[in-house]
Protein backbone atom coordinates (compact mmCIF):
# COMPACT_ATOMS: atom_id res chain seq x y z
CA UNK A 1 0.00 0.00 0.00
CA UNK A 2 1.52 3.41 -1.01
CA UNK A 3 0.50 6.48 1.51
CA UNK A 4 0.81 9.66 0.39
CA UNK A 5 1.91 12.31 3.62
CA UNK A 6 1.71 15.78 2.09
CA UNK A 7 3.88 18.25 4.47
CA UNK A 8 3.95 22.07 4.51
CA UNK A 9 6.72 24.58 5.59
CA UNK A 10 5.46 26.94 8.29
CA UNK A 11 6.98 29.00 10.81
CA UNK A 12 8.22 27.14 13.88
CA UNK A 13 5.56 26.81 16.53
CA UNK A 14 8.01 28.62 18.96
CA UNK A 15 8.52 31.48 17.43
CA UNK A 16 6.60 34.58 18.39
CA UNK A 17 4.44 36.11 15.32
CA UNK A 18 5.27 39.42 14.05
CA UNK A 19 3.17 41.46 12.16
CA UNK A 20 4.44 43.71 9.09
CA UNK A 21 3.87 47.19 10.54
CA UNK A 22 2.42 48.08 6.77
CA UNK A 23 -0.68 45.50 7.82
CA UNK A 24 0.21 43.32 4.76
CA UNK A 25 1.04 39.92 6.63
CA UNK A 26 3.11 38.39 8.83
CA UNK A 27 6.91 39.04 8.78
CA UNK A 28 8.41 35.68 7.64
CA UNK A 29 11.78 36.89 6.80
CA UNK A 30 14.64 35.70 8.88
CA UNK A 31 12.12 33.25 10.63
CA UNK A 32 12.90 30.20 11.62
CA UNK A 33 10.47 27.50 9.67
CA UNK A 34 9.67 24.65 10.34
CA UNK A 35 7.37 21.18 9.44
CA UNK A 36 4.00 21.71 10.37
CA UNK A 37 3.47 19.87 13.73
CA UNK A 38 0.68 17.73 12.89
CA UNK A 39 2.33 17.08 9.29
CA UNK A 40 5.15 15.54 11.51
CA UNK A 41 2.25 13.33 13.16
CA UNK A 42 1.45 12.54 9.69
CA UNK A 43 4.22 11.59 8.63
CA UNK A 44 5.47 9.07 12.03
CA UNK A 45 1.73 7.38 11.19
CA UNK A 46 3.12 6.44 7.73
CA UNK A 47 6.48 5.15 8.68
CA UNK A 48 4.67 3.48 11.58
CA UNK A 49 2.30 1.83 9.32
CA UNK A 50 5.18 0.58 6.70
CA UNK A 51 7.12 -0.37 10.19
CA UNK A 52 4.26 -3.15 10.67
CA UNK A 53 3.89 -3.91 6.90
CA UNK A 54 0.71 -2.07 6.54
CA UNK A 55 2.44 0.20 3.92
CA UNK A 56 5.18 -0.70 1.07
CA UNK A 57 6.11 2.99 0.26
CA UNK A 58 6.14 6.53 1.38
CA UNK A 59 5.88 9.32 -0.74
CA UNK A 60 5.75 13.19 0.63
CA UNK A 61 4.71 15.80 -1.07
CA UNK A 62 5.35 19.75 -0.57
CA UNK A 63 3.87 22.87 -2.47
CA UNK A 64 5.99 25.86 -1.66
CA UNK A 65 9.00 27.92 -1.66
CA UNK A 66 12.29 26.04 -2.35
CA UNK A 67 13.12 26.31 0.93
CA UNK A 68 10.36 23.69 1.16
CA UNK A 69 12.86 20.97 0.06
CA UNK A 70 14.31 21.26 3.61
CA UNK A 71 11.01 20.28 4.90
CA UNK A 72 10.92 17.31 2.84
CA UNK A 73 14.18 16.43 3.91
CA UNK A 74 12.49 16.45 7.82
CA UNK A 75 10.15 13.85 6.53
CA UNK A 76 12.50 11.81 4.33
CA UNK A 77 14.74 11.46 7.42
CA UNK A 78 11.84 10.13 9.23
CA UNK A 79 11.22 7.79 7.22
CA UNK A 80 9.58 8.48 3.82
CA UNK A 81 10.75 6.89 0.91
CA UNK A 82 11.02 9.64 -1.70
CA UNK A 83 9.71 13.40 -2.17
CA UNK A 84 7.79 15.66 -4.71
CA UNK A 85 8.39 19.34 -4.39
CA UNK A 86 6.03 21.86 -6.48
CA UNK A 87 7.55 24.55 -6.44
CA UNK A 88 5.89 27.90 -5.68
CA UNK A 89 6.06 30.99 -4.33
CA UNK A 90 3.55 32.91 -2.62
CA UNK A 91 0.43 32.53 -1.09
CA UNK A 92 -1.61 29.84 -2.22
CA UNK A 93 -5.30 28.69 -0.79
CA UNK A 94 -6.26 25.39 0.54
CA UNK A 95 -8.31 24.75 -2.44
CA UNK A 96 -5.48 25.18 -5.08
CA UNK A 97 -3.05 22.78 -2.97
CA UNK A 98 -5.81 20.21 -2.47
CA UNK A 99 -6.69 20.35 -6.19
CA UNK A 100 -2.63 19.94 -6.96
CA UNK A 101 -2.98 17.07 -4.38
CA UNK A 102 -5.63 15.05 -6.20
CA UNK A 103 -3.32 15.82 -9.82
CA UNK A 104 -0.92 13.53 -7.65
CA UNK A 105 -2.64 11.23 -6.05
CA UNK A 106 -3.96 10.28 -9.44
CA UNK A 107 -0.58 9.99 -10.69
CA UNK A 108 0.70 8.02 -7.86
CA UNK A 109 -2.30 6.22 -6.46
CA UNK A 110 -1.75 6.01 -2.99
CA UNK A 111 -4.50 4.18 -1.25
CA UNK A 112 -4.06 6.28 2.09
CA UNK A 113 -2.91 10.24 2.21
CA UNK A 114 -2.00 11.34 5.63
CA UNK A 115 -2.37 14.77 5.93
CA UNK A 116 -2.24 17.12 9.32
CA UNK A 117 -5.74 18.53 10.18
CA UNK A 118 -4.40 22.18 10.27
CA UNK A 119 -1.21 23.98 9.12
CA UNK A 120 -0.33 26.15 12.06
CA UNK A 121 -0.59 29.44 10.25
CA UNK A 122 -3.27 29.75 8.28
CA UNK A 123 -5.13 27.73 10.75
CA UNK A 124 -7.41 26.67 7.78
CA UNK A 125 -8.28 22.87 8.82
CA UNK A 126 -9.44 22.53 5.15
CA UNK A 127 -7.18 20.43 3.02
CA UNK A 128 -7.97 16.89 3.47
CA UNK A 129 -11.52 17.27 3.38
CA UNK A 130 -11.04 19.10 0.05
CA UNK A 131 -8.84 16.53 -1.32
CA UNK A 132 -11.08 13.69 0.02
CA UNK A 133 -13.83 15.88 -1.84
CA UNK A 134 -12.23 16.19 -5.30
CA UNK A 135 -11.18 12.56 -4.82
CA UNK A 136 -14.25 10.91 -3.82
CA UNK A 137 -12.93 9.38 -0.91
CA UNK A 138 -14.38 8.94 2.66
CA UNK A 139 -12.17 10.95 5.29
CA UNK A 140 -11.15 10.15 8.84
CA UNK A 141 -10.17 13.45 10.53
CA UNK A 142 -8.61 15.11 13.49
CA UNK A 143 -7.44 11.00 14.38
CA UNK A 144 -6.68 9.82 17.18
CA UNK A 145 -6.06 6.06 16.09
CA UNK A 146 -5.80 4.43 12.72
CA UNK A 147 -6.08 0.84 12.06
CA UNK A 148 -5.67 -0.78 8.54
CA UNK A 149 -7.40 -3.52 7.79
CA UNK A 150 -8.58 -5.34 4.79
CA UNK A 151 -9.78 -2.50 2.51
CA UNK A 152 -10.92 -0.66 5.09
CA UNK A 153 -9.40 1.92 7.99
CA UNK A 154 -11.23 2.12 11.04
CA UNK A 155 -10.28 5.92 12.23
CA UNK A 156 -11.31 6.55 15.64
CA UNK A 157 -11.91 10.99 15.93
CA UNK A 158 -11.54 13.23 18.34
CA UNK A 159 -14.81 15.06 18.36
CA UNK A 160 -16.84 17.57 20.40
CA UNK A 161 -17.68 15.64 23.56
CA UNK A 162 -15.38 12.66 23.06
CA UNK A 163 -14.05 10.09 20.47
CA UNK A 164 -16.02 8.15 17.64
CA UNK A 165 -14.77 5.55 15.37
CA UNK A 166 -15.57 4.84 11.47
CA UNK A 167 -15.12 2.78 9.24
CA UNK A 168 -13.81 4.21 5.89
CA UNK A 169 -13.57 2.29 2.26
CA UNK A 170 -9.77 2.46 1.36
CA UNK A 171 -8.99 4.68 -0.60
CA UNK A 172 -9.30 7.10 1.64
CA UNK A 173 -7.78 10.55 3.67
CA UNK A 174 -6.44 10.69 6.96
CA UNK A 175 -6.22 14.08 9.16
CA UNK A 176 -4.00 13.89 12.03
CA UNK A 177 -4.99 15.68 15.37
CA UNK A 178 -2.42 15.70 18.29
CA UNK A 179 -2.54 12.28 20.06
CA UNK A 180 -2.37 10.45 17.15
CA UNK A 181 1.30 9.55 18.36
CA UNK A 182 4.89 11.21 19.41
CA UNK A 183 6.92 11.84 16.52
CA UNK A 184 10.06 10.40 16.58
CA UNK A 185 13.58 12.56 16.10
CA UNK A 186 15.52 11.46 13.13
CA UNK A 187 18.69 9.60 13.77
CA UNK A 188 22.08 11.00 12.12
CA UNK A 189 22.31 7.99 10.25
CA UNK A 190 18.86 8.76 9.04
CA UNK A 191 19.71 12.38 8.12
CA UNK A 192 22.61 11.35 6.13
CA UNK A 193 20.60 8.61 4.17
CA UNK A 194 17.93 10.83 3.56
CA UNK A 195 19.95 13.28 1.42
CA UNK A 196 20.60 10.50 -0.95
CA UNK A 197 16.68 10.09 -0.98
CA UNK A 198 15.53 11.39 -4.57
CA UNK A 199 12.92 14.58 -4.60
CA UNK A 200 11.16 15.19 -8.03
CA UNK A 201 10.82 19.12 -8.62
CA UNK A 202 7.53 20.09 -10.58
CA UNK A 203 5.69 23.52 -10.77
CA UNK A 204 2.46 24.21 -10.30
CA UNK A 205 1.60 24.48 -13.88
CA UNK A 206 2.32 20.91 -14.31
CA UNK A 207 -0.52 20.08 -12.78
CA UNK A 208 -2.69 22.75 -14.74
CA UNK A 209 -3.88 24.11 -11.20
CA UNK A 210 -4.41 27.82 -11.24
CA UNK A 211 -2.62 29.05 -7.66
CA UNK A 212 -3.93 32.26 -7.78
CA UNK A 213 -6.03 33.36 -4.47
CA UNK A 214 -9.83 33.36 -4.92
CA UNK A 215 -9.98 35.51 -1.12
CA UNK A 216 -8.27 38.94 -0.84
CA UNK A 217 -6.18 39.64 2.10
CA UNK A 218 -7.24 43.17 3.06
CA UNK A 219 -5.38 43.60 5.96
CA UNK A 220 -3.53 41.48 9.07
CA UNK A 221 -3.62 43.09 12.57
CA UNK A 222 -2.27 42.42 15.93
CA UNK A 223 -5.32 40.72 18.29
CA UNK A 224 -6.20 43.65 20.85
CA UNK A 225 -4.44 43.25 23.34
CA UNK A 226 -5.41 42.67 27.56
CA UNK A 227 -4.10 44.64 30.15
CA UNK A 228 -2.91 42.44 33.54
CA UNK A 229 -5.24 43.70 35.88
CA UNK A 230 -4.91 43.40 39.58
CA UNK A 231 -3.63 41.15 42.08
CA UNK A 232 -5.73 39.73 44.84
CA UNK A 233 -3.96 39.03 48.39
CA UNK A 234 -6.29 35.89 49.13
CA UNK A 235 -8.54 33.58 47.46
CA UNK A 236 -11.82 35.16 49.51
CA UNK A 237 -10.82 38.69 48.06
CA UNK A 238 -10.61 37.31 44.86
CA UNK A 239 -14.46 35.97 45.50
CA UNK A 240 -15.19 39.36 46.97
CA UNK A 241 -14.08 41.07 43.78
CA UNK A 242 -15.93 38.61 41.57
CA UNK A 243 -18.99 38.74 43.32
CA UNK A 244 -18.65 42.80 43.03
CA UNK A 245 -18.24 42.61 39.66
CA UNK A 246 -21.53 40.26 39.32
CA UNK A 247 -19.81 37.26 37.44
CA UNK A 248 -20.70 34.55 40.00
CA UNK B 1 -30.57 35.11 -2.14
CA UNK B 2 -30.32 32.97 0.73
CA UNK B 3 -28.31 31.93 3.63
CA UNK B 4 -28.29 27.96 4.75
CA UNK B 5 -27.17 27.11 8.34
CA UNK B 6 -26.22 23.81 8.90
CA UNK B 7 -27.73 22.78 12.56
CA UNK B 8 -25.66 21.18 14.79
CA UNK B 9 -27.27 19.23 17.05
CA UNK B 10 -28.14 15.27 18.75
CA UNK B 11 -31.33 14.82 17.17
CA UNK B 12 -33.34 15.19 20.96
CA UNK B 13 -32.09 19.07 21.19
CA UNK B 14 -30.42 21.89 19.42
CA UNK B 15 -27.19 22.66 20.41
CA UNK B 16 -26.83 26.71 21.07
CA UNK B 17 -23.95 26.47 18.55
CA UNK B 18 -26.82 27.02 15.81
CA UNK B 19 -28.39 30.07 17.26
CA UNK B 20 -24.86 31.62 17.18
CA UNK B 21 -24.73 30.40 13.68
CA UNK B 22 -27.94 31.58 12.45
CA UNK B 23 -27.27 35.78 14.52
CA UNK B 24 -23.31 35.08 11.69
CA UNK B 25 -25.38 33.97 8.62
CA UNK B 26 -28.35 36.83 9.24
CA UNK B 27 -24.87 39.25 8.87
CA UNK B 28 -24.32 37.25 5.44
CA UNK B 29 -27.51 37.48 3.79
CA UNK B 30 -31.26 36.74 4.28
CA UNK B 31 -33.50 34.86 4.58
CA UNK B 32 -31.74 32.54 6.99
CA UNK B 33 -32.82 29.12 6.30
CA UNK B 34 -31.72 26.30 8.71
CA UNK B 35 -30.90 22.23 7.67
CA UNK B 36 -31.69 20.20 10.27
CA UNK B 37 -29.97 16.62 8.99
CA UNK B 38 -30.12 13.71 11.19
CA UNK B 39 -32.31 10.63 12.17
CA UNK B 40 -35.50 11.39 14.07
CA UNK B 41 -34.27 14.75 14.58
CA UNK B 42 -37.75 16.19 14.63
CA UNK B 43 -37.78 18.19 18.27
CA UNK B 44 -34.25 19.73 16.90
CA UNK B 45 -35.97 20.66 14.05
CA UNK B 46 -38.63 22.61 16.07
CA UNK B 47 -36.43 24.03 17.92
CA UNK B 48 -34.44 25.57 15.31
CA UNK B 49 -37.38 27.05 14.43
CA UNK B 50 -37.87 28.87 17.52
CA UNK B 51 -34.83 30.88 16.60
CA UNK B 52 -35.46 34.28 15.62
CA UNK B 53 -34.49 35.41 11.95
CA UNK B 54 -34.96 31.52 11.00
CA UNK B 55 -37.80 31.63 7.98
CA UNK B 56 -37.58 27.96 7.10
CA UNK B 57 -35.91 24.68 8.77
CA UNK B 58 -35.25 21.89 6.00
CA UNK B 59 -35.34 18.65 7.63
CA UNK B 60 -33.66 15.54 6.20
CA UNK B 61 -34.69 13.06 8.85
CA UNK B 62 -32.57 9.87 7.73
CA UNK B 63 -30.88 6.67 8.98
CA UNK B 64 -27.78 8.12 6.53
CA UNK B 65 -27.52 11.36 8.86
CA UNK B 66 -27.68 9.51 12.34
CA UNK B 67 -24.05 10.82 12.88
CA UNK B 68 -23.29 13.60 10.46
CA UNK B 69 -21.05 11.37 8.31
CA UNK B 70 -19.27 13.99 6.25
CA UNK B 71 -19.41 12.09 2.89
CA UNK B 72 -23.59 11.71 2.85
CA UNK B 73 -23.97 15.13 4.30
CA UNK B 74 -21.72 16.98 1.99
CA UNK B 75 -23.80 15.72 -0.83
CA UNK B 76 -26.94 16.42 0.85
CA UNK B 77 -25.90 19.92 1.70
CA UNK B 78 -24.17 20.30 -2.43
CA UNK B 79 -28.00 19.47 -3.39
CA UNK B 80 -29.53 22.51 -2.09
CA UNK B 81 -26.49 25.13 -2.63
CA UNK B 82 -27.62 26.28 -5.76
CA UNK B 83 -30.61 28.29 -3.78
CA UNK B 84 -28.29 29.97 -1.61
CA UNK B 85 -25.61 32.44 -1.69
CA UNK B 86 -23.94 31.86 1.62
CA UNK B 87 -23.55 28.35 3.44
CA UNK B 88 -22.66 28.94 7.00
CA UNK B 89 -21.77 26.17 9.88
CA UNK B 90 -21.15 26.18 13.43
CA UNK B 91 -16.89 25.76 13.65
CA UNK B 92 -17.76 22.36 15.62
CA UNK B 93 -16.11 19.22 14.65
CA UNK B 94 -18.88 18.04 12.51
CA UNK B 95 -18.91 21.99 10.70
CA UNK B 96 -15.29 21.97 10.22
CA UNK B 97 -15.26 18.12 9.36
CA UNK B 98 -18.17 18.82 6.10
CA UNK B 99 -18.24 22.60 5.31
CA UNK B 100 -14.81 22.21 3.18
CA UNK B 101 -16.20 19.28 1.05
CA UNK B 102 -18.70 21.05 0.42
CA UNK B 103 -16.54 24.34 -0.77
CA UNK B 104 -14.59 21.88 -2.78
CA UNK B 105 -17.33 20.39 -4.89
CA UNK B 106 -18.36 24.09 -5.70
CA UNK B 107 -15.17 25.09 -6.69
CA UNK B 108 -14.68 28.09 -3.94
CA UNK B 109 -12.63 28.59 -0.95
CA UNK B 110 -13.87 28.05 2.62
CA UNK B 111 -13.89 30.94 4.97
CA UNK B 112 -12.94 29.31 8.43
CA UNK B 113 -13.63 30.49 12.01
CA UNK B 114 -14.74 33.59 11.21
CA UNK B 115 -14.72 36.36 14.68
CA UNK B 116 -16.74 39.35 13.11
CA UNK B 117 -18.29 40.37 9.42
CA UNK B 118 -17.14 43.72 8.89
CA UNK B 119 -20.22 43.53 5.51
CA UNK B 120 -21.14 40.34 4.07
CA UNK B 121 -18.52 40.00 1.67
CA UNK B 122 -15.30 41.00 4.50
CA UNK B 123 -14.68 38.68 7.57
CA UNK B 124 -12.26 38.93 10.08
CA UNK B 125 -10.59 35.64 11.11
CA UNK B 126 -7.75 34.86 13.39
CA UNK B 127 -4.70 33.09 12.06
CA UNK B 128 -1.28 32.12 13.74
CA UNK B 129 -3.32 30.59 16.80
CA UNK B 130 -4.85 34.24 17.43
CA UNK B 131 -1.49 36.13 17.24
CA UNK B 132 -2.86 37.54 14.06
CA UNK B 133 -6.15 38.90 12.93
CA UNK B 134 -6.97 38.70 9.18
CA UNK B 135 -9.17 40.64 7.41
CA UNK B 136 -10.81 38.80 4.23
CA UNK B 137 -13.19 40.08 1.39
CA UNK B 138 -15.36 37.36 -0.94
CA UNK B 139 -16.38 38.53 -3.91
CA UNK B 140 -18.16 37.12 -6.61
CA UNK B 141 -18.48 33.73 -5.57
CA UNK B 142 -20.72 31.67 -3.14
CA UNK B 143 -19.93 31.87 0.18
CA UNK B 144 -19.03 28.79 3.02
CA UNK B 145 -18.17 30.15 5.88
CA UNK B 146 -17.20 28.28 9.58
CA UNK B 147 -18.35 30.74 12.37
CA UNK B 148 -16.25 30.15 15.53
CA UNK B 149 -19.46 30.10 18.04
CA UNK B 150 -17.77 32.24 21.40
CA UNK B 151 -17.59 35.49 18.84
CA UNK B 152 -21.44 35.77 18.14
CA UNK B 153 -24.50 36.05 20.17
CA UNK B 154 -27.17 33.13 20.18
CA UNK B 155 -29.98 34.29 18.25
CA UNK B 156 -33.06 34.40 20.42
CA UNK B 157 -35.84 32.50 20.46
CA UNK B 158 -39.47 33.60 19.54
CA UNK B 159 -39.22 32.99 16.02
CA UNK B 160 -41.91 30.84 14.05
CA UNK B 161 -40.42 29.37 11.19
CA UNK B 162 -41.99 26.75 8.60
CA UNK B 163 -40.63 23.37 8.74
CA UNK B 164 -40.48 21.66 5.41
CA UNK B 165 -39.08 17.43 4.90
CA UNK B 166 -36.62 17.46 2.53
CA UNK B 167 -35.43 13.93 0.79
CA UNK B 168 -32.63 12.83 1.36
CA UNK B 169 -29.38 13.12 -1.59
CA UNK B 170 -27.92 9.50 -2.52
CA UNK B 171 -25.12 8.15 -0.17
CA UNK B 172 -22.00 7.76 -1.46
CA UNK B 173 -21.77 4.83 0.86
CA UNK B 174 -17.98 4.77 1.25
CA UNK B 175 -18.06 5.21 5.36
CA UNK B 176 -19.85 4.27 7.72
CA UNK B 177 -20.53 5.08 11.42
CA UNK B 178 -18.53 2.07 14.00
CA UNK B 179 -18.91 3.71 17.55
CA UNK B 180 -18.86 6.43 19.89
CA UNK B 181 -17.07 7.01 23.21
CA UNK B 182 -18.65 10.29 24.86
CA UNK B 183 -17.83 12.03 27.90
CA UNK B 184 -20.96 11.77 30.06
CA UNK B 185 -21.07 15.03 32.00
CA UNK B 186 -23.80 16.56 34.20
CA UNK B 187 -21.77 19.74 34.16
CA UNK B 188 -22.62 22.39 31.08
CA UNK B 189 -20.61 22.08 27.56
CA UNK B 190 -17.50 23.92 27.55
CA UNK B 191 -18.44 25.83 24.58
CA UNK B 192 -21.61 27.03 26.04
CA UNK B 193 -20.79 27.60 29.33
CA UNK B 194 -21.25 31.16 31.26
CA UNK B 195 -18.10 30.01 33.32
CA UNK B 196 -15.49 28.04 32.96
CA UNK B 197 -12.83 26.78 35.14
CA UNK B 198 -9.32 24.82 33.65
CA UNK B 199 -6.59 23.17 35.54
CA UNK B 200 -3.32 22.75 34.01
CA UNK B 201 -0.47 20.41 35.12
CA UNK B 202 0.01 22.99 38.20
CA UNK B 203 -2.82 19.86 39.92
CA UNK B 204 -0.19 17.22 39.74
CA UNK B 205 -3.32 14.13 38.70
CA UNK B 206 -6.51 13.03 38.14
CA UNK B 207 -7.32 12.93 41.65
CA UNK B 208 -6.22 16.56 42.62
CA UNK B 209 -9.02 17.78 39.72
CA UNK B 210 -11.81 16.68 42.27
CA UNK B 211 -10.62 20.23 43.82
CA UNK B 212 -11.77 21.79 40.20
CA UNK B 213 -15.03 20.16 39.66
CA UNK B 214 -16.39 21.05 43.54
CA UNK B 215 -15.89 24.36 42.86
CA UNK B 216 -17.57 23.87 39.19
CA UNK B 217 -20.58 22.36 40.62
CA UNK B 218 -20.49 25.57 43.24
CA UNK B 219 -20.32 27.82 40.19
CA UNK B 220 -22.38 26.06 37.73
CA UNK B 221 -19.52 26.09 35.73
CA UNK B 222 -17.77 23.70 32.74
CA UNK B 223 -14.57 22.25 33.68
CA UNK B 224 -11.80 22.60 31.13
CA UNK B 225 -7.59 22.32 31.03
CA UNK B 226 -4.78 22.61 29.06
CA UNK B 227 -2.91 20.51 26.94
CA UNK B 228 -0.76 19.46 29.32
CA UNK B 229 -3.26 18.25 32.35
CA UNK B 230 -4.49 16.28 29.36
CA UNK B 231 -1.34 14.95 27.93
CA UNK B 232 -0.55 14.10 31.57
CA UNK B 233 -3.76 12.11 31.09
CA UNK B 234 -5.44 13.94 34.25
CA UNK B 235 -8.74 14.79 31.96
CA UNK B 236 -10.32 13.46 28.93
CA UNK B 237 -8.72 15.26 25.80
CA UNK B 238 -12.31 16.92 25.32
CA UNK B 239 -11.87 19.43 28.02
CA UNK B 240 -8.61 21.09 26.62
CA UNK B 241 -8.93 24.72 25.81
CA UNK B 242 -6.41 26.05 23.55
CA UNK B 243 -5.51 26.51 19.89
CA UNK B 244 -5.73 22.62 18.86
CA UNK B 245 -9.00 22.13 21.71
CA UNK B 246 -11.85 23.82 22.34
CA UNK B 247 -12.14 27.81 21.84
CA UNK B 248 -14.08 29.69 24.46
CA UNK B 249 -15.20 33.00 25.65
CA UNK B 250 -17.10 32.96 28.52
CA UNK B 251 -18.41 35.73 31.33
CA UNK B 252 -15.81 34.46 33.59
CA UNK B 253 -12.55 32.12 33.15
CA UNK B 254 -10.78 30.56 36.25
CA UNK B 255 -7.12 29.13 35.31
CA UNK B 256 -5.51 27.31 37.98
CA UNK B 257 -2.42 25.69 37.89
CA UNK B 258 -1.67 27.04 34.21
CA UNK B 259 1.33 28.76 33.01
CA UNK B 260 -0.16 30.30 29.88
CA UNK B 261 1.49 29.39 26.71
CA UNK B 262 0.63 30.86 23.84
CA UNK B 263 -1.37 27.87 22.84
CA UNK B 264 -3.72 27.95 25.95
CA UNK B 265 -3.95 31.60 25.55
CA UNK B 266 -5.48 31.19 22.22
CA UNK B 267 -8.40 28.86 23.53
CA UNK B 268 -9.48 31.58 26.40
CA UNK B 269 -8.01 34.99 26.22
CA UNK B 270 -11.49 36.58 24.48
CA UNK B 271 -12.97 35.46 27.66
CA UNK B 272 -14.74 38.28 29.71
CA UNK B 273 -13.15 38.19 33.00
CA UNK B 274 -10.14 35.86 33.59
CA UNK B 275 -8.89 34.36 36.86
CA UNK B 276 -5.64 33.08 37.10
CA UNK B 277 -4.22 31.44 40.14
CA UNK B 278 -0.84 29.94 40.04
CA UNK B 279 2.10 29.57 42.40
CA UNK B 280 4.42 31.09 40.29
CA UNK B 281 4.11 34.97 39.96
CA UNK B 282 5.90 34.91 36.60
CA UNK B 283 3.32 33.01 35.24
CA UNK B 284 2.19 34.32 31.48
CA UNK B 285 -1.11 33.33 32.43
CA UNK B 286 -0.81 36.92 34.46
CA UNK B 287 -0.23 38.89 31.57
CA UNK B 288 -3.83 38.55 30.76
CA UNK B 289 -5.61 37.85 33.74
CA UNK B 290 -8.05 40.44 35.36
CA UNK B 291 -7.45 38.91 38.57
CA UNK B 292 -4.19 36.95 39.84
CA UNK B 293 -3.80 35.28 42.82
CA UNK B 294 -0.46 33.99 43.59
CA UNK B 295 -0.75 31.25 45.94
CA UNK B 296 -0.38 27.57 46.01
CA UNK B 297 -3.50 26.06 44.66
CA UNK B 298 -3.18 23.36 46.92
CA UNK B 299 -4.23 25.73 49.47
CA UNK B 300 -6.31 28.48 47.34
CA UNK B 301 -8.91 26.06 45.84
CA UNK B 302 -9.92 24.71 49.34
CA UNK B 303 -10.31 28.54 50.11
CA UNK B 304 -11.87 29.49 47.24
CA UNK B 305 -14.34 26.78 47.91
CA UNK B 306 -15.22 27.74 51.66
CA UNK B 307 -15.34 31.37 50.44
CA UNK B 308 -18.01 30.38 48.18
CA UNK B 309 -20.33 28.59 50.01
CA UNK B 310 -20.63 31.72 52.33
Amino acid sequence: MKVLVPVKRVIDFNVAVRVKADRSGVDLANVKMAINPFDEIAVEEAVRLKEHGAATEIVAVSIGPSGAQETLRTALAMGADRGILVKHDGPIEPLAVAKILKAIADEEQPRLVILGKQAIDDDCNQVGQMLAALLGWPQGTFAAKVEILDGETAVTREVDGGLQTVALKLPAIVTTDLRLNQPRYASLPNIMKARKKPIAEKTVADYGVDPRPKLKVLEVREPEKRRAGTRVRSAAELVERLRERGVI
Amino acid sequence: MAALVLAEHNNAALNEATAKAVTAAAQISSPVHVLVAGASCAKAAEQAAKLAGVETVLVADDASYASLLPEPTAELILSLASSYDAIVAPATANGKNILPRVAAKLDVPQISEIIAIVSPDVFRRPIYAGNAIETVEAKGFKKVVTVRVSAFAAAPTGGNASIKAIAPAADPQVSRFVSENLTRSERPELTGAKIVISGGRGLQSKENFALIERIADKLGAAVGASRAAVDAGFVPNDRQVGQTGKVVAPELYIAVGISGAIQHLAGMKDSKVIVAINKDEGAAIFSVADYGLVADLFEALPEFEKALGQ
